[in-house]
């Protein structure tokens, strides 16, 4: 089935049959691998996707459902002048360990910052509620999620 | 994970989605948010021959109160719920019930109609709605009818819903001044099902109590409502003596198994120990002295 939609600005189209899931899409048919596939069970929030701006499992969402709508992946965060404020932010205060959530950790933050530009920890933890990460102890995660939302309501000034 | 192989729909309009249930109905399942369905159908647990995907059917999304009727689309997600205004600000028990659903992510697609339609025992949102009284709407090509909440699930992942019908909206009795309720759920971790949860709603005349609903989540069958234990309240005094009676009740009329999560004995304990707490939380808001 002729799926047509936008993923991280640019639009795609694909031939997609309807029992692939959306993240095999992404992963096998675009070869954008920074989407993770790890429970495969909508538990543990790795394949997390943006779609219009709401992140959802892409192991729980069938590509066909991905008709005309805008998609955002980790490969889209970064701007042309550099890494995006919560990739800066995960690298400065060490947001990561083996880094197979993190893409997910991310996109689920900048959901949140854009509803919430300043969260306090509780908002972030209960964000994240639903990405599991078995390196950090989260406690690095909501550190460098609450340090992007002060250097995007900052900015240049830090 | 795939799922094995079907025809995929993607109606525009409730019209023809229910002209594709009324030719299809017996191979087809509806997708709605698909987060019970989509795991289910990769696990090879259900194999439907035909997806109807209604998501962009558009007019089943809203939540209004109007005479004194609550009226929810079938495709309000749960974050929808948890995030609406005059849920926060009369509904207590479906506002405690909804964020405690799955997680952030899940609620994000999730939504009522399918959740109740899936009529999944450790479900949440069908122990909420038994408790508050609500009716389930359901069409097909032949018209509409309402059904009561404690009768859409009749077994496990059975409602009785036919294969061509469809729900469409849940309307919820809109509480009186002196009404309370919450949601009281035990759950491992974030995400899990419940080990066992319990929707109280109560509502409060003259001092007295004058209704009462009580919604039993995974422990039993289906949803349960605890029907003795309504009864006992009926015109009760409120406090803590009405309380533990009605949670006796409660506790004696679930039925539920050992398993990871619990025995039998602890389950039941918990019922006990819910309603209780959820009957004394309620009357509080609703007021009484």
């Amino acid at each position: 089935m002729e799926t047509t939609f936008t993923i991280n600005g640019t639009e795609r189209s694909v031939d997609v049959e309807p029992r692939r899931l959306l993240v095999h899409v992404i992963r096998e048919d675009l070869g954008l691998t920074g989407t993770h596939i790890g429970c495969d069970t909508t538990s543990c929030g790795a394949c997390t996707v943006l779609v219009d701006g709401t992140p959802v499992k892409s192991c729980t969402v069938l590509g066909v459902q991905a008709e005309g709508r805008d998609l955002t992946t980790v490969e889209g965060l970064a701007g042309a002048d550099g890494p995006h404020a919560l990739q800066a932010a995960f690298k400065e205060h060490h947001g990561l360990q083996c880094g197979f959530c993190t893409p997910a950790m991310m996109l689920v933050g900048k959901a949140l910052l854009e509803r919430n530009p300043d969260p306090s920890d509780e908002d972030v933890r209960w964000e994240i509620s639903g990405n599991i990460c078995r390196c950090t102890g989260y406690m690095n995660i909501v550190k460098a999620i609450r340090a992007a939302a002060e250097a995007a309501r900052e900015p240049a000034t830090a | 994970m795939l799922p094995a192989p079907f025809e995929y729909d993607r109606p525009e309009t409730l019209d023809e989605a229910l002209d594709l249930l009324a030719e299809h109905g017996e191979d087809a399942k509806v997708l709605a948010g698909g987060q019970s369905l989509i795991p289910l159908m990769k696990l090879r647990f259900a194999a439907p021959a035909r997806l109807i995907d209604v998501n962009r059917i558009t007019g089943l999304d809203g939540i209004e109160e109007r005479d004194g009727v609550l009226h929810i689309g079938a495709l309000v997600r749960h974050n929808h719920l948890a995030a609406s205004d005059v849920i926060k600000e009369r509904y207590p028990t479906i506002a405690t019930a909804a964020p405690m659903i799955s997680d952030p992510i899940v609620r994000n697609l999730g939504t009522i109609g399918g959740s109740l339609a899936h009529a999944d025992p450790s479900g949440d949102l069908g122990s909420v709605m038994i408790a508050m009284g609500a009716t389930i709407v359901a069409r097909s090509k032949d018209g509409e009818r309402e059904i009561a909440a404690a009768d859409l699930a009749e077994g496990p992942f059975q409602s009785t819903l036919t294969p061509t019908e469809l729900i469409t909206e849940v309307r919820v009795p809109a509480p009186p001044p002196r009404s309370g309720g919450t949601y009281l759920k035990m759950e491992r971790k974030v995400g899990d099902f419940a080990t066992v949860a319990a929707a109280i709603y109560l509502t409060l005349e003259n001092g007295s109590v004058a209704g009462a609903g009580i919604g039993l989540t995974s422990v039993g069958l289906t949803n349960l409502r605890a029907e003795a234990a309504e009864s006992s309240l009926a015109g009760a005094s409120p406090g803590e003596d009405a309380w533990a009676e009605a949670a006796r009740l409660a506790a004696e009329a679930s039925e539920p198994a050992t398993d990871v999560r619990g025995s039998a004995d602890y389950k039941r304990h918990v019922v006990d120990v819910y309603v209780r707490r959820g009957l004394a939380a309620a009357a509080e808001m609703a007021g009484a002295a």
